[in-house]
């Protein structure tokens, strides 16, 4: 994030925190907090800094101490920089019984980084994470809010082409791809 | 093949719109309900249907709906368990997507039955986009009248949120769900009080899983007696069955409960048969936490009977030959599976999603995994096998939560159905090369 951004959300997102917050009954606005940490995420760069937990927990009216706690324990909230896609590989039985290993390893190849690592140029992050429900249509990765499914190495390329072609950060927040029913 | 109750129209096209779902007698379930029961009445038909927890432990709904406290002027809370994380398991997410008016009009029925005047579905946010299907499908349903104030006229006035969370499959774990719906960390919480008593910001809650909630729209529109007709035994009605791996046709199934294993396996209604015609070897029959079964077990129980798909059948033998319904995340595994590599992707998944709290389970969780890589990596020793198996014995009944057991048992499952294959990975780890290594052992040859 460039440093003289300044934190603020849009007027739209900051609605609709506010929209969350009555969900719930007086005095437990807390609720909203895994929420708009979702939105923040979305909407500074796909990652949680100390800067933008300290916003949110200034919206909330928390301590910033009581965001981080919560953003520190969730698998999806990033406390580091990560690629505009954030290609996230499931490794658990159904998913490694159908090839998980194969994805992973092409991905490695292709982009030439390991798992845990982002490109140099700040597109592609690979990460291996636990059963996504998705275990019918293995192997599978999800990027942003989109799965993608019954993956084979070919589509694989094609997703990654598609996704350096449009150059755009994925976020889980973004429900873009509409699924076939 | 068996009745629908829950799928019978997921294939209609536009099943997820309103109109549709409206069509197909969509909602009848909260009109009965509110112009001709009472809570109570409901409650005794939920107890009648003979209705099990779909979540995974099977305990009876009818029983804990009427277990809610109901102390005056405290609110009540119906709360929708959507985390969905168990590992082989994808039927909560397949009904919500496909037919999302079916959970909603459920948590409508059921929160009239609890008295309920709000309540939340809780779903794992990286179902993100099936969070905004239900909140579209919510957004119907108040607009046309189903959700809101007076509700067709009664005095029965109810809203439903959908609330996501942020990856954690202990948040799946209904306290740690609570605290997680809090806005805290997903750390599971010492029982008593139970949630019927201190639930959701301490007020009486019931936390049920999607299809338990689907299911009570059946069960009001034909009367608890009528669904305890279907099934077998005390496991009545209709189960969605994930199932996955190496069969030929993977996906979510609504069989009748009483169905038998072989037939949902091979049956070209269900999983159509292994894949490329090969062997089984093992089924997990109820998501990652429930033992493994051989395949000799899984189709037959111990006394050489049939096994069956019901809660009785599948535990016919304890943990000795038995194993669980569970979740129903059915993964199959073909005769070229490592069953210890297996198990150390849900070795690895329990020590990532342990919360920590508890010692035996985050300390116990991580050395399982430790060892079981230091074997597939061709170091381990027969004594680290002892070791396994004496860990994961440690670990039950010592925690606050069940996510300890459901990590060990998995562990002592696999070794004592499979234990020559430990063996045969630290006697001669030169020949342990993924699937290679079990080619060899099963003497077959490779594709
Ligand atoms: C570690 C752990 C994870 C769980 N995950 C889920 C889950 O993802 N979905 C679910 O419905 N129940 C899950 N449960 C069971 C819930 O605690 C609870 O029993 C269930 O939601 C009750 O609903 P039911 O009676 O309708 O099954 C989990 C339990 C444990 C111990
Ligand atoms: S058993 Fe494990 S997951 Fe459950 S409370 Fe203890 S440490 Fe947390
Ligand atoms: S095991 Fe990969 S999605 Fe379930």
């Amino acid at each position: 994030m460039a440093a003289n951004k300044k934190i603020e959300f849009s007027e739209e997102t900051l609605a609709l925190c506010h929209k969350l917050i009555k969900r719930y009954p007086e005095g437990k606005h807390k609720s909203a907090l895994i929420p708009i940490l979702h939105l923040a995420q979305a909407e500074f760069d796909g990652w949680l800094s100390p800067e933008v937990m300290e916003y949110v927990a200034s919206i909330l009216k928390i301590q910033a101490i009581e965001a981080f706690e919560v953003a520190s324990f969730y698998s999806m909230f990033n406390l580091k920089p990560v690629g505009k896609c954030h290609l996230e590989i499931c490794r658990t039985s159904s998913c490694w019984l159908m090839g998980a290993e194969d994805v992973v390893r092409h991905l490695e190849k292709r982009l030439g980084i390991k798992e845990g690592e982002t490109t140099p140029d700040g597109m592609f992050t690979i990460k291996t994470v636990e059963c996504l429900g998705s275990c019918g249509t293995a192997p599978m990765m999800q990027v942003g809010a989109d799965y993608y499914e019954n993956l084979t190495l070919e589509k694989v390329d094609q997703l990654l082409d598609r996704m350096k072609a449009s150059g755009k950060r994925k976020s889980y927040t973004d429900v873009a791809e509409t699924r076939p029913l | 093949m068996g009745k629908k109750l829950l799928l019978e129209h997921d294939h209609v096209p536009g099943i997820n719109s309103y109109s549709v779902y409206r069509e197909k007698g969509g909602y009848a379930s909260v009109e009965k309900a509110l112009k001709t029961m009472t809570p109570e009445s409901l409650v005794e038909e939920v107890k009648k249907s003979g209705l099990r927890g779909r979540g995974g432990a099977g305990f009876p709904t009818g029983l804990k709906w009427s277990f809610l406290a109901k102390p005056p002027g405290v609110e009540r809370y119906l709360v929708c368990n959507a985390d969905e994380s168990e590992p082989g398991t994808f039927k909560d997410r397949y009904l919500m997507e496909r037919i999302p008016h079916l959970l909603v009009e459920g948590m409508i029925t059921s929160s009239f039955a609890l008295g309920a005047k709000s309540s939340y579905i809780y779903i794992r946010g990286e179902y993100f986009y099936v969070a905004k299907i239900l909140e579209k499908a919510i957004e119907e349903a108040y607009a046309n009248g189903w959700l809101g104030k007076n509700i067709l006229g009664t005095d029965f006035s109810h809203d439903c949120y959908v609330q996501i969370g942020a990856g954690a499959y202990i948040c799946g774990e209904e306290t740690a769900l609570l605290e997680s719906l809090e806005g805290k960390r997903g750390n599971p919480r010492i029982k008593p009080p139970f949630p019927a008593v201190a639930g959701l910001w301490g007020c009486p809650t019931v936390v049920n899983n999607v299809e338990t909630i689907a299911a009570v729209v059946p069960i009001v529109n034909q009367g608890g007696e009528a669904y305890a007709q279907i099934g077998i035994g005390k496991s009545t009605g209709t189960k969605l069955i994930s199932a996955s791996g190496h069969i030929n046709k993977p996906g979510v199934y609504e069989l009748e409960l009483g169905l038998p294993v072989e037939e949902f396996i091979y049956s070209e209604a269900y999983c159509g048969g292994i894949r490329g015609g090969r062997k089984l070897k093992a089924v997990v029959a109820g998501g990652s936490s429930v033992p493994i079964l051989p395949a000799e077990l899984i189709l037959k129980t111990a006394k050489g009977e049939p096994r069956l798909m019901s809660y009785e059948s599948l535990g016919d033998g304890g943990f000795i030959t038995g194993t669980m319904l569970g979740s129903g995340g059915f993964i199959v595994m073909d005769d070229t599976t490592s069953i210890v590599k297996n198990l150390y992707t849900f070795s690895r998944f329990y020590h990532h999603e342990s919360c920590g709290q508890c010692s035996p389970c985050r300390e116990g969780t991580g050395w399982m995994e430790k060892i079981l890589h230091k074997i597939l990596d061709g170091h381990g020793t027969l004594a680290d096998v002892d070791l396994l198996w004496d860990i994961q014995s440690k670990i039950e009944g010592k925690t606050i939560c069940p996510l300890g057991e459901a990590a060990a048992w998995p562990v002592a499952a696999a070794i004592r159905h499979f234990r020559s294959e430990f063996e045969d990975y630290v006697k001669n780890p030169g020949n342990i090369q993924d699937v290679k290594h079990y080619y060899r052992l099963n003497n077959l040859q490779p594709a």
